[in-house]
């Protein structure tokens, strides 16, 4: 079965430093070499720490900056080699949100404008029935119609990325680019558009790339994951085989590290000593050796290569195989009593579905500032 | 509750008066109290008052649009009541806030090294020689690799992780009796927030202070205190210890907070979320605070605010419905 994307030695330096001449004298190397596919209508999160190069691969799949080397396929169409209309084109099958709502909406454009403006540029309505479709887009995303003539500083942060959501589908994409969608919201915002996330991935069909640095919520909505450090990816899997025994030693590191709402779980954190080494100057050998618990000479001046185990799961580690076992070593949230879990039931629309209607219309009036 | 609480808020009521003349009730009638080594997490979502409290607390709210009443008692003062020069003796003294953002909260122009003797100078007085050579225990008491080189770089070349353990050496340079830290991990990745709420355990386990931990993300929560107090539009929803609060939440709003994180042990299909929106307020409304979001509002609900009552030993909740097991049973 061929994939919806496929993405090959990927490589993105940035100069960081030039000489008088302009000549380059030093590198940012933020991707380094980055491998993975992805199918229609699944999602794959890319995991890491600031600066290991996630969001920048998520803008190199989508062209928004170009790629030193290697090759990115969409369904089964050569990226690179795309000029302007054809990119023109293929941005009509791929789509990005952004983490901060209150940025990537334009202020002195209505919703019904920052919603038309795709369908324009691309011709997809006729005129004529382009106020029906905004309507529809924005039934989807759980707003009310008549808050087209609103201008986005009348909404609060979950609404905004409800319309930047809106926004991505206004084009019928078959791929959307989630760089930290959540990351700005507060919790209860949060599950809401992470639901309705869900919602429209089941609804239509939509592939997505999620890259997070919430672990809880990557294990949520992901059905892979790549581990990246420095520019690579030290590991990838299906999600649930990666959490319930992650192999890299950085993946032990990072899914130890989530903290669980369960007062004295039980955990094994590991807790990394040292500081993150800089894309600039990366370690030679593994790039993770400086903090790793289980470093090796070899480690230190061979760089290891991710190699698949045959079921999905591959690992970029000299030591793989002899590394402790590493179940348990995520932490456990026990998850709620039966009572608390009735509770949790009813309180998301157990009585109230009866009681009428109240829970699934978000629309509401925006705040007032 | 124990004798005497090192810091005891009573009745804390804080509005601001905007320009146009809109009052906003920030916080009401909020009651607290933090025990000798305790710590309490102050949790809440954006704009339900977690911040506001803390500031009135460290007496930094502008005296112009907040008007403060209540009492905070800490150490024998009344912090409300105390003049702003015994305050600015308090205050990075025995008093010690750590605040979100490491990045804007350190003087770009000084090294660490000057901003954190500046602290020791100011508070315990000394040479500039015996202030330096504190602050390089300080610097690494939190950690900080090679401390003697450290001490002489600006902010701008330390990473986000180095600036907070900075942050909190800082905090501590006086051996605060009491800190209190502002999401201090929230712009941190999870390896780096795992060794700052190692580093506040370590530190409250050497020092005994108390901490005020204020946070949204309730992991962090569980893992550092002892206390809870859930705050909503301004008022204290719920108290409780911290087990009790995440085995049997007394408040429809704890429950859909705890509802609406993902579980790493299975995988909902479907989040708990909580419906609506926050009220106006500059108009809070008269009843309970929560009510138009709650499913399960009662009439009585929305007459009069419901009462802060003891429904546990140490447990409180503002909510006319507790126990709620007997909803589900």
């Amino acid at each position: 079965m061929s994939s919806l994307l496929e993405v090959e030695g990927l490589v993105k330096h940035f100069v960081a430093e030039r000489s008088l001449f302009g000549r380059a004298l030093a590198h940012v190397k933020a991707v380094d070499g980055v491998s993975f596919s992805l199918d229609a209508g699944k999602t794959l999160a890319l995991v890491g720490e600031s600066g290991c190069g996630k969001s920048t691969v998520s803008r190199l799949v989508l062209r928004l900056i170009e790629p030193d080397a290697g090759a990115v396929r969409f369904d089964g169409r050569d990226l690179l080699s795309l000029d302007a209309n054809g990119l023109r084109a293929f941005r009509r099958e791929a789509q990005i949100i952004f983490q901060d709502p209150y940025a990537s909406l334009n202020p002195r454009m209505t919703v019904g404008q920052i919603l038309t403006e795709p369908l324009t540029l691309h011709y997809l309505v006729p005129a004529s029935r382009r106020s029906e479709r905004v309507a529809e887009l924005l039934r989807l995303v759980g707003l009310e119609p008549r808050l087209a003539r609103r201008y986005p500083h009348e909404f609060s942060g979950g609404q905004r990325q409800r319309i930047a959501i809106a926004r991505a589908l206004a084009v019928e994409p078959k791929l959307i680019i989630c760089d930290e969608p959540v990351s700005a919201l507060d919790v209860s915002i949060r599950s809401q558009i992470l639901n309705l996330l869900r919602e429209l991935q089941d609804r239509l069909g939509l592939a997505y790339i999620f890259v997070s640095h919430d672990l809880a919520v990557v294990k949520h909505i992901a059905d892979h994951v790549a581990v990246m450090n420095l520019g690579q990816i030290v590991e990838t899997a299906e999600a649930n085989a990666l959490f319930a025994a992650p192999r890299h030693p950085y993946s032990r590191a990072l899914l130890s590290a989530i903290p669980v709402p369960k007062p004295r779980a039980k955990s094994s954190r590991i807790v990394l000593q040292g500081e993150i080494p800089s894309a600039l100057n990366p370690p030679p050998g593994c790039r993770f050796h400086t903090r790793c618990p289980y470093v090796i000479d070899r480690c230190r001046s061979e760089m290891p290569q991710l190699k698949p185990d045959g079921i999905g799961h591959a690992t970029a580690c000299h030591r793989t195989s002899e590394l402790p076992s590493s179940e348990a070593i995520v932490p456990m949230d026990g998850g709620f009593s039966p009572v608390l879990e009735k509770l949790v039931a009813a309180f998301s629309g157990g009585p109230e579905a009866a009681r009428g209607g109240r829970v699934r219309s978000l629309g509401a009036a925006p705040t007032s500032p | 509750m124990s004798p005497s609480p090192l810091i005891e808020i009573r009745d804390l009521r804080i509005r601001f008066h905007g320009d146009d003349g809109r009052v906003t009730h920030a916080v009401d009638s909020v009651d607290l109290s933090v025990a000798h080594g305790a710590t309490l997490g102050l949790v809440g979502e954006s704009g339900c008052g977690k911040s506001v409290t803390s500031l009135a607390i460290m007496g930094l709210l502008p005296k112009q649009s907040a008007e403060i009443s209540g009492a905070i008692r800490f150490d024998g003062f009344d912090l409300l009541k105390t003049p702003d020069q015994i305050l600015r003796d308090l205050r990075g003294n025995r008093l010690a806030m750590i605040f979100q953002e490491p990045m804007t909260s350190l003087n770009p122009s000084f090294t660490i090294g000057d901003q954190i003797t500046e602290t020791i100078l100011r508070h315990r007085g000394g040479s500039r020689k015996s202030a330096r050579n504190r602050a390089l225990e300080l610097l690494r008491r939190v950690h900080i690799p090679s401390p003697e080189r450290r001490i002489d770089e600006y902010p701008h070349k330390l990473s986000g992780g180095m600036r907070q353990r900075v942050m909190i050496a800082m905090a501590l340079a006086c051996d605060p009796r009491l800190l209190i830290a502002d999401e201090p991990t929230t712009a941190l990745d999870v390896t780096l927030q795992a060794q700052i709420l190692e580093l506040m355990r370590e530190l409250k386990a050497a020092s005994g202070a108390a901490i005020i931990l204020i946070t949204h993300d309730l992991g962090v929560v569980a893992e550092v205190c002892d206390e809870v107090a859930v705050m909503y539009a301004g008022e204290i929803v719920e108290r409780a210890p911290v087990d009790e609060l995440f085995s049997a939440p007394q408040h429809p709003y704890t429950v859909g907070l705890l509802g609406s994180i993902p579980r790493l042990d299975h995988r909902a299909e479907q989040l708990a979320t909580i419906e609506g929106m926050v009220p106006n307020m500059a108009q809070p409304p008269a009843g309970c605070r929560f009510a138009a979001r709650c499913p399960f509002m009662l009439d009585a609900c929305t007459k009069a605010p419901p009462p802060l009552l003891e429904v546990g030993p140490g447990h409180l909740s503002r909510c006319i419905r507790a126990p709620l097991e007997l909803l589900v049973s």
